[in-house]
């Protein structure tokens, strides 16, 4: 398999506070990868540092070929790469429809393929067809993280960032949001999975990074992770589980 | 009766100037939350750049585009030069400090107001200048009783015709979404591959353009134009901007529209005296029981 996104030695910093201290990472073609650590490990600031909302200190972030340090965040996107921030971020005053125009943005002038796209959208969220013309603030948390990865698709993206897309969603929400996830790969999307629910992200990836303090301090397939002692205990609630034993 | 329908058709003609200059203040706030104190003295440069060219030009300028052509081609050119000037603003003294805070540069934008004005000064001399008659005419319409002049019907149609195309533009295109996109939040806009460059470069260009063609229409609506005249209209607009809901551009529109309106009531049936009084208790009240303004933006977020 060929590797998409590859990450190397990556170090960032806010004003003198390493966040990142020396990460690697890769991401091949048609894979799901999940990231998962506790809040402040680091995770969503290594999503916005591959997007371009950060500047890198060292290292290297590469899309298939292209290097994309010092690459602009408005450029990152049209190499195909759709970063779906954290706490869903939809434009609250526009409709549904103009974020899911603003989705395509890069490719504007093609009219009948956002068209297509957007089809393609309503097809894997159904409710956002239904309120197309509504503010996008009205809209509940679950509409609303569906409107956020409707919207990242419409750039389509080889690879889509997803930071924590069941932040604060009710279960079988989540179980949903989960399943389109597994859809959106099999059309043969790549996805980069920041998640700190542990056990439905590894239900899902093919493989996955522990990140602790903006080091990276486990990797492995899935299921390796899934059976990690260290894993069990910190992220699948194992310690618990072990008290009540 | 006559005289209301006079006196709103006067409003709304004054109003029209303001609404036209307090666009760019709206605009210019809701992208960057910036209060780009130039703008009125922008405008002020339009009028000039305008007269210069009726007044010098007017050789060639009236003699081939004809008396209206004239006046069209002097505010597109005045639109295009202030256009110009507005992004030079921005580069010279705004950009560069926009990472020390908010502050710092509404200090500087009143600097960029007091370089221009005093600019004018230098250029044009302290004394009030006369847009002249002769590229001027004043034709007077007689509907009924009714009487209005041709050149305020012409001003009336170019500013409506100017709000409607920005409304456009902002709130049905895709580049107007991304616009109000930047104006939300900057880092998710550039997360849809907006370039945040463009758009505040479009609104630093069109803003001031439009201050710049009012400029043109005063000068040839009250003739005299004088250095110190962005100040005024610049405070007036900036109150209509305010009593529309800053940041919101069919706001900034209404906004100016009523306060023109108030102003020619207030002095018609008031007193003329008053009439600044009267628009600025207005304001007072808006702001005691509609701090958002009147068209104030929409707060629809759930947490």
């Amino acid at each position: 398999m060929t590797t998409l996104l590859k990450v190397e030695d990556l170090k960032i910093f806010y004003g003198s506070i390493e966040a990142l201290k020396g990460i690697s990472l890769t991401v091949d073609e048609g894979e799901i990868v999940t990231v998962l650590g506790a809040n402040g490990a680091g995770k969503s600031t290594l999503l916005r540092a591959i997007s371009g909302l950060l500047p890198i200190r060292s290292g290297k972030i590469k899309l298939g070929d292209q290097e994309l340090n010092n690459v602009k965040a408005f450029k990152i996107v049209m190499g195909g790469i759709s970063h779906v921030p954290e706490g869903r971020k939809v434009f609250a005053t526009l409709t549904v429809d103009e974020n899911l125009n603003l989705g395509a943005y890069t490719r504007r002038k093609d009219k009948k393929n956002i068209k297509e796209s957007k089809e393609r959208v309503y097809d894997l969220f159904p409710i956002l067809k239904a309120r197309r013309n509504q503010l996008s603030g009205t809209l509940s948390g679950g509409e609303q993280q569906m409107l956020a990865m409707g919207r990242g698709l419409m750039s389509t993206p080889r690879i889509l960032l997803l930071d924590e897309p069941s932040l604060g969603l009710a279960p079988l929400l989540v179980k949903q949001i989960i399943q389109i996830i597994r859809e959106i790969n099999n059309q043969g999307i790549s996805i980069l999975l920041v998640e700190q629910n542990a056990r439905k992200a590894l239900s899902i990836a093919d493989r996955g990074y522990v990140l602790e303090t903006g080091n990276i301090t486990i990797s492995g397939l899935a299921s390796e992770l899934k059976s990690n002692k260290k894993v069990q205990e910190a992220y699948l609630g194992g310690a618990a589980l072990k008290k009540r034993k | 009766m006559k005289i209301i329908l006079e006196q709103l058709l006067n409003g709304l003609t004054i109003g029209s100037f303001y609404a036209l200059i307090a666009l760019g203040y709206s605009m210019v706030y809701g992208v960057m939350k910036l209060i780009n104190f130039a703008h009125g003295d922008l405008f002020a440069l339009g009028s000039y750049l305008g007269y210069t060219l009726l007044v010098f030009g007017s050789t060639y300028v009236t003699v081939t585009f004809g008396i209206w052509g004239g006046m069209i081609a002097a505010m597109l050119i005045a639109a295009i030069g202030i256009g110009i000037a507005g992004t030079l603003i921005e580069r010279i003294a705004y950009r560069p400090i926009y990472s020390v805070g908010r502050l710092p540069a509404v200090v500087s934008a009143l600097g960029a107001s007091i370089v221009i004005q005093n600019g004018i000064m230098v250029a044009w001399g302290p004394r009030p200048q006369a847009y002249p008659s002769q590229v001027v005419p004043s034709i007077m319409l007689n509907i009924g009783e009714f009487k209005i002049t041709l050149l305020q019907v012409i001003i009336l149609l170019i500013s409506f015709m100017l709000m409607g195309l920005l409304y456009y533009i902002v709130q049905k295109t895709t580049f107007g979404a991304a616009i109000r996109a930047c104006a939300l939040d900057r880092d998710t806009a550039a997360l849809m591959g907006i370039n945040i460059e463009t758009i505040i470069f479009f609104i630093f260009a069109l803003g001031p353009a439009l201050g710049g063609m009012s400029g043109v229409m005063v000068g040839m609506y009250y003739r005299k134009i004088s250095f110190i005249m962005g100040w005024n209209y610049g405070l007036k607009a900036f109150t209509a901007t305010i009593l529309g809901g800053i940041g919101n551009i069919p706001g900034a529109m209404l906004g100016g529209l009523l306060l023109g309106v108030l102003e020619m009531l207030g002095s018609a049936y008031i007193s003329t005296a008053y009439k600044d009084v009267f628009v600025f208790l207005v304001l007072i009240l808006v702001l005691i029981f509609r701090p958002r303004g009147l068209l104030g933006e929409k707060v629809a977020e759930k947490v």
